[in-house]
């Protein structure tokens, strides 16, 4: 019988800078229930098997309850009505089939392999002004430097949002960065400024998608807000506002993550920052381990529909499932060496993006911008050290990443 | 070069479509069509479509194999 | 010249099958000598886009060529069939006369195309499709625009021929003795979504029908007779009657192998007639008769891409390592085609089934997972455009859950449970009538 509140221990911020010895131990039982009745899938084949078996509910959202304001009209009758509607037009990674698909057909539709190529040159150029304005100084923070202003603007140019609106639209994802953490403990006073937060964004959106409608141009939203033509389905005005906002956040913090972890993985790896400096051909590679060995995203909770019989375990109907991908991503019975970073690895079948059906959307989008920014940064600047080793960490288990990440360094090239 | 594609294996996730566009398509809901014989100067893309692949469907014929004379 | 060297390791068969055993012998760190024969003059090269890509024109029959994985310093014998094995003296001989010694064999030979049995098997414009050659004029008498294409035989392949010529434009009959396509791969519940889907797309489906004969004129195709004395018109036919295992040439070797393969244990070594194991002489892909453990250990062989990819690099681990340490080869057959825009795939055996679920989707939106049963266990589940659930399915194939498994799933509204609806077997003289249909993908 394993240690039932393994899983608490990844919870606990203590362990963020290094919750893979728990995982290790949560392997030992592939399906572990923990006190609460969840139940969380660790090993590779487990997860593999777990991420096609449509017994799993990605619909296990608790519903949305907005907070209390005295005002007896909006508390019992707008709000509650505003709730249902959030609740039956959640975004497409709360969906299942047949909802999920026509949403996800609709957004694969505009996320073009053209688009996503064409980002190509503002990426590069962004990172280029972003690394630029650290001339001078002896210390990039690469959060606030690089990380976080990237992923924005990119979504931003994409979904077509104007570029006066970047700035409101950074605060919003900082204020919303957490909103897709599956353990996110809300107070009261987070739950209001969340909810204000999504009320501002979607009014924001919804006057965008008209001004789309009027003046059509070639971006994501605009495709998305074309009303069909004949007998063409067209997404519906609630849809396309969740479905907007979910790009925006899900694109976000998963690729301030994966930029981030990645330089702090090779800034502990100086031979492999040598060899991708020298040799930038070897980035694909280099972030496909990245992502096996320190994702952006550590775990995803579904709801088992039916009773699911897997590893020997059997997981009730209705228990929570966590699936831990890093976990499963380090798994010594499927990877050699598995914690080793070792970008010449064959073979690397990663959960990084996760998997099925739920298979990030972005993850394209997600590999140039980790590419450029990486090669860039290995490239430009000189002489990197990490300042502290850990860094800080925030307080996402699932979304995890480093808070900051100081870099010493000689200059910039 | 040679390329083939496990198409037991591949399940559609298109994520070599985005790495080598002109070597990989797929149509319909999840029907590939690849390039199975691609330029050698395209290796680069190549190589990236097949690192992109959620299920390693996609092998690649070694670089610089010096082929064997026939007997 | 070559001096005195070992024999080492002769690979028959240069196609899939061989390519990724003797790769496999050299990751396994073979370090011998290691010759490879092919009675086709090419290198080893991909068949399943014969009957899509390349009959559709969009790929050049030579693009096939297979990639090669890895260094294997091989001595290639292309373009020499095998012609007799002599187990005695351990040598196998080729067509030109050579003899070739061996301390282990692997017989990787596969399958040839049944050819048309009957009357006006002379005429010119009737085509097989199973080797790149054999494609190619297909594919340029295709572009020829013939008026009329009659394709006898709706198994995997004359289906695909049908979807390339729909795609060329060009106006095709099918013609089955069954009564849907794929029927006895599939059964004629699932074969008849997929007659409505050929029909859609303007194929004319004769099922319940048989050829007698063909008549030409000019030495050239022209019509097809029906038992019945009708006639169907056509220009150019293509005969997709599955295929025989290539094993003629180890007639005189002492081994049980006829048409139907070369049967061997669960560890791939070859069996001799008088039921003993030959340890020099192991069997992969197409022509290999094995007792699959997945299945109840019940002998057979199975045509599909994936089985010649996994069964050879099974026989080369266990060519290359001692008797003792030798596991079973288990294999969940498993295949895909794609047609008419569908992408269809099959894990498991259907044959025998007596049960049909339609478990994910609807068969109306031609967009579903179906699983068979047979006696209350899950044996195979087949998926039309719908892949990404059959991991899952394809798990309780193997583990051989209740039929049906997995309930209560999302995208599930209402299981239709159904008879599969396989055809009767047809009693056939020919002792080695296949047990899988289709040389295939």
């Amino acid at each position: 019988m394993g240690d039932d509140t393994l899983f608490a221990q990844v919870l606990d911020p203590r362990n963020r800078p290094d919750p893979y010895p728990l995982y290790g131990r949560l392997r030992e039982t592939p399906v572990s229930r923990q006190a609460d009745g969840s139940f969380v899938v660790s090993t590779h084949a487990a997860v593999r098997s777990l991420i096609f078996d449509p017994r799993l509910s990605s619909e296990d959202l608790p519903p949305s309850r907005r907070p209390p304001t005295g005002n007896p009209l909006r508390d019992w009758i707008l709000n509650p009505i505003r709730n249902r509607v959030v609740n039956a037009h959640r975004p497409l990674i709360f969906r299942d089939p047949p909802d999920h698909d026509t949403l996800r057909d609709f957004v694969m539709k505009e996320f073009t392999i053209a688009r996503v190529r064409e980002s190509h040159a503002k990426v590069a150029r962004l990172v280029d002004t972003l690394i630029d304005a650290c001339r001078g100084r002896d210390t990039v923070c690469l959060v606030d430097d690089l990380s976080y202003p990237l992923p924005v603007a990119v979504i931003c140019e994409l979904l077509g949002v104007p570029e006066a609106d970047e700035a409101q639209f950074h605060a919003w994802a900082i204020r919303l960065a957490t909103a897709l953490e599956p353990d996110a403990r809300h107070d009261e006073a987070g739950r209001r400024e969340i909810t204000a937060t999504f009320d501002a964004i979607s009014d924001y959106m919804r006057r965008l998608i008209r001004e789309k409608r009027r003046r059509p141009a070639d971006d994501m939203l605009s495709g998305l807000a074309a009303r069909g033509g004949q007998g063409r389905p067209a997404m519906g005005d609630i849809d396309l506002i969740s479905t907007a906002i979910l790009l925006l956040v899900a694109g976000h913090e998963t690729t301030v993550n994966l930029i981030t972890n990645g330089m702090l993985t090779l800034l502990r790896h100086p031979d492999e920052l040598e060899r991708l400096k020298v040799d930038p051909a070897r980035a694909p590679r280099v972030i496909e381990e990245m992502l096996r060995y320190e994702p952006p995203v550590h775990f995803r909770t579904r709801k088992a529909l039916g009773a699911i019989d897997v590893a020997g375990v059997t997981i009730p109907a209705g228990s929570p499932v966590i699936l831990l991908f890093a976990s499963a991503s380090r798994d010594p019975a499927r990877f050699a060496d598995a914690d080793r970073f070792d970008p010449d690895r064959r073979d690397n079948q990663h959960f990084g993006f996760g998997g099925g059906l739920h298979y990030c959307a972005g993850a394209p989008l997600a590999r140039i911008e980790a590419e450029i920014a990486l090669v860039t940064l290995c490239r430009r600047l000189v002489a990197p050290r990490l300042l502290d080793d850990p860094p800080p960490y925030r307080p996402g288990a699932s979304l995890r990443g480093p808070k900051n990440l100081g870099i010493t360094i000689a200059g910039i090239t | 070069m040679r390329v083939v594609v496990d198409l037991n294996r591949c399940q559609g996730y298109a994520q070599c479509c985005y790495a080598a566009p002109e070597h990989f398509e797929v149509r319909g809901h999840e029907i590939l069509f690849y390039d199975p014989a691609p330029p050698e100067a395209k290796r680069e893309q190549i190589e990236r479509a097949q690192q992109a692949c959620p299920v390693r469907a996609i092998e690649v014929e070694s670089a610089g194999l010096t082929e064997e004379a026939e007997l | 010249m070559i001096g005195v060297q070992r024999p080492g390791i002769v690979v028959v068969g240069a196609s899939l099958a061989g390519l990724r055993g003797a790769e496999a012998l050299r990751d396994g760190g073979y370090d011998g000598p290691l010759t490879i024969v092919g009675d086709e003059p090419h290198r080893p090269y991909d068949r399943p886009p014969l009957s899509k890509h390349v009959l559709a024109g969009e790929l050049a029959p030579e693009a096939t060529e297979l990639p090669q994985l890895r260094s294997l310093r091989a001595r290639w014998r292309l373009g020499q069939p095998a012609v007799a094995l002599d187990r005695e003296r351990r040598v196998v001989r080729l067509a030109d006369g050579a003899t070739l010694p061996y301390e282990t064999l692997l017989i990787a030979t596969g399958a040839r195309a049944r050819t048309w049995p009957g009357e006006g098997a002379d005429l010119a414009g009737i085509f097989t499709i199973r080797t790149v050659e054999d494609a190619r004029s297909l594919r340029n008498a295709l572009a020829q625009r013939p008026g009329r294409v009659l394709v006898v035989g709706a198994g995997l392949i004359g289906c695909e021929a049908a979807s390339c010529c729909r795609d060329l434009g060009l106006d095709v009959t099918l013609v089955d003795p069954n009564p849907t396509p794929l029927a006895r791969l599939l059964g004629t519940v699932i074969g008849g979504t997929l007659a409505g889907r050929m029909r859609d797309a303007g194929v004319d489906i004769r099922m319940n029908t048989k050829i007698h004969s063909f008549s030409g004129e000019k030495g050239g195709v022209r019509r097809a007779h029906l038992p019945g004395g009708a006639t169907i018109a056509t220009d150019l036919v293509i005969v997709a009657l599955g295929a025989t295992r290539e094993t003629g040439w180890l007639a005189a070797a002492g081994l049980r192998a006829d048409a139907g393969g070369l049967t061997c244990d669960a560890a791939c070594r070859a069996m001799t007639l008088a039921g003993e194991l030959d340890p020099a002489i192991y069997a992969a892909g197409d022509v290999a008769r094995w007792p699959n453990p997945l299945t109840g250990n019940r002998p057979m062989t199975v045509e599909h891409w994936g089985n010649a990819v996994d069964q050879a690099r099974h026989a080369a681990a266990n060519m290359l390592a001692r008797p003792s340490e030798q596991p079973p080869y288990g294999h969940l057959p498993a295949f895909w085609s794609s047609q008419f825009g569908l992408n269809i795939k099959l894990v498991g055996l259907t044959e025998g089934a007596d049960a049909l679920a339609v478990v994910q989707g609807a068969r109306a939106s031609q967009r579903f997972l179906a699983v068979y049963g047979r006696a209350g266990r899950s044996v195979a589940a087949v998926s039309f455009d719908q892949a990404r659930w059959l991991p899952a399915y394809a798990e309780a194939v193997a583990a051989g859950s209740a039929f049906p498994p997995i309930l209560g799933a999302t995208d599930q509204p209402r299981i239709e449970w159904l008879e599969p609806g396989f055809p009767v077997p047809r009693r056939s003289t020919d002792q080695a009538a296949p047990t899988l249909e289709a040389a295939h993908g």
